[in-house]
């Protein structure tokens, strides 16, 4: 641990050289790489794309239905569904682990009709991360639905097109490229969630242990070594998901003056 | 070919409330924006639902209130062409034509095969929408419509969107295309020069209601009522008193006409359209009316004279009066010869085969 703390030094004052020049600064590198614990960037990864998936299909339907309500059912529908993004993680935390705890009606049911177990499990971190990210999602779509001409979907159906037809071929499509930045918001927010997961999940090395609990838990031991290499990681990861919401959103930004 | 409808709808403070029977190929609804036109068309076609009534096509029921019936958009075989034409942005042109045909793939390109042909789309089947003029997303629009062979087309307002040296053409071109096509056609339009073209019989629609409906040609010579008259774009009208079987006095004119035609009774208005009247120098003859000058306005190819009656052109009055009580007088370039060198006309007579015996 005391060698490991030694290189960020180094490492910040002359990255380049440290990893090409000095023999003793990559041997170093090797050494914390090899020793590091990767489950956390799986655990985030999985959790992130499995969250995804959920809150892309429930956000697609929900944005859907939500557009046929009427003006006064919309507000309070889409504030109960918008509600999780706007709560802090920590009390969303909580209503889920009112809801799912094992001592309680729901959890019991769950475990021991169905054998699931959601406290402390992967399962409560998937669970945790889509209901904080699902809003995104949701909303990205809606936002996206609504710019589309209604024209659109009232000339696929005088032209015989099913409603799923309509939908998965034409609206879709239309909305395309919101539907792609929500996604891959959702897939950040997901990834890097954090109160939710710790009170829900728990944080369980190798198994609910995700990047943000890792970063959290290695700063109270005084690890800053590897709490840096995180937090490089969730840098890296962030900055690329900007990226390509720049690049999916940007081509319809192209005839934008850049005054 | 025919199609049977009688439907009322309420959207807030607007109603809408028309009904017509018709088995002409080539049918017009004329009418300000807002009137409900559109709603009419969108009614038939199932994307709005009326509150009452019926629609049939060809004897189908499409919609039968009383008898609980409404069919989908998607079951009722109605092609509608919208005012964009809602190409479907993400897919080709051929996709686009293909989009609704539900036929064996071999089936379904033969019909699009066919479709491009028709319709002169050779080498833009794999652009998008966004990437045609304004004419070729027309063409495509009916490709489109025409490869689910429909029973009947509704052209909603489908010049509105082009430029005003395309219009023309398309118009002409479209009016081709829709030649071959069996069923019947409704075109929706606010423009009176579209409709007359385009239309055998005309249904005149204003603030949701009927106003009026025949053959086209007949209802533009013979309006029967001032707001039709107005319509159909005839600018001028005056009040009349019916004298006898032969004159009329035009109140607000200051004149009074003597026709050869009998002169029904219950005339009490009289329209004349801008370009009817004939100029006159010199001694005043038969229905010839005084004027004074109110303006001139030089368009490109036509010239247009806005004028006072003379009782009411008085010195000093004619600002004072309301703009819709001018009498328009418009006259064409090429009919300007007759004009060539000499000063405005002292009279303008009334043609009697022009003047339209009305009634408010």
């Amino acid at each position: 641990m005391n060698k490991a703390y030694q290189v960020p030094v180094r490492i910040s004052s002359d990255w380049g050289s440290v990893l090409l020049e000095s023999n003793e600064g990559r041997y170093l590198m090797m050494e914390f790489l090899e020793s590091l614990d990767w489950s956390p960037l799986i655990i985030s990864l999985k959790t992130g794309v499995v969250a995804t998936i959920v809150s892309f299909f429930l956000g697609l339907f929900a944005a859907r239905k939500v557009i046929k309500l009427s003006y006064k059912a919309k507000a309070v529908v889409d504030g109960i569904l918008t509600l999780p993004m706007v709560l802090p993680p920590t009390v969303a935390g909580f209503i889920l682990l009112l809801i799912f705890s094992r001592r309680r009606p729901i959890g019991i049911f769950l475990d021991q009709q169905l054998d699931i177990q959601v406290v402390h499990t992967w399962l409560g971190c998937i669970l945790a991360a889509t209901v904080i990210a699902f809003p995104l999602m949701y909303r990205n779509a809606r936002a996206a639905f609504e710019q589309i001409d209604a024209n659109l979907v009232y000339a696929g159906r005088t032209l015989g097109m099913s409603e799923m037809n309509i939908f998965w071929r034409i609206v879709v499509p239309t909305a395309g490229p919101g539907i792609a930045s929500g996604t891959i918001l959702t897939f950040a927010r997901a990834m890097g969630e954090y109160g939710a997961t710790s009170m829900l999940a728990g944080n369980i090395p190798g198994k609910t242990g995700t990047i943000s609990q890792r970063i959290a838990m290695v700063i109270q031991d005084g690890d800053f070594v590897t709490a840096g290499f995180w937090v490089v990681v969730v840098l890296l990861i962030a900055f690329v998901i900007i990226f390509l919401v720049n690049l999916v959103t940007g081509s319809r930004m192209k005839n934008i003056k850049r005054w | 070919m025919s199609i049977c409808l009688d439907i009322k709808k309420k959207l807030g403070d607007f109603s809408l409330e028309i009904s017509f029977d018709s088995d002409a190929k080539r049918i017009g609804i004329l009418g300000p924006s807002g009137c409900g036109k559109s709603m009419t068309l969108k009614s038939i076609a199932g994307i709005e639902k009326p509150d009452s009534g019926q629609i049939r096509i060809d004897g189908r029921t499409l919609f039968d209130q009383a008898q609980k019936i409404n069919l989908k958009p998607q079951k009722r075989r109605v092609g509608y062409m919208f005012q964009n034409y809602a190409l479907f942005p993400t897919m080709t042109v051929v996709q686009n034509i293909g989009a609704g045909l539900g036929l064996s793939e071999d089936d379904r390109n033969a019909r699009i095969t066919d479709m491009v042909e028709r319709f002169h789309l050779q080498g833009l089947e794999k652009h998008y929408p966004g990437e045609l003029s304004g004419g070729q997303q027309q063409r495509v629009a009916l490709a489109r419509i025409m490869a689910y062979k429909p029973d009947i087309i509704l052209l909603d307002e489908p010049f509105s969107a082009l430029d005003e040296h395309l219009k023309e053409r398309l118009q002409h071109e479209m009016m081709a295309m829709l030649e071959d096509y069996e069923g019947q056609v409704i075109l929706v339009s606010h423009s009176r020069d579209e409709i007359y073209r385009f239309s055998e019989e005309l249904i005149i629609m204003q603030e949701g209601h009927v106003l009026a409906k025949g053959k086209t040609a007949q209802l533009f010579d013979d309006p029967g009522t001032v707001s039709v008259a107005r319509m159909t774009g005839c600018k001028n009208f005056s009040a009349a008193q019916r004298l006898d079987t032969h004159h009329l006095k035009l109140i607000d004119w200051g004149i009074t006409l003597e026709l050869e035609r009998e002169i029904p009774e219950g005339i009490n208005s009289v329209g004349y359209r801008a370009h009817a009247f004939q100029p006159v120098w010199g001694e005043r003859q038969k229905n010839c009316l005084a004027f004074h000058l109110s303006g001139v306005d030089e368009l490109p190819f036509e010239r247009r004279y806005y004028l006072l009656p003379e009782e009411d052109g008085a010195a000093g009055s004619l600002i004072r009066k309301d703009p819709s009580e001018l009498i328009c007088w418009f006259i064409q370039d090429s009919e300007r010869t007759q004009m060539d060198g000499k000063p405005v006309p002292d009279y303008l007579q009334f043609n009697e085969e022009s003047v339209m015996l009305l009634r408010k």
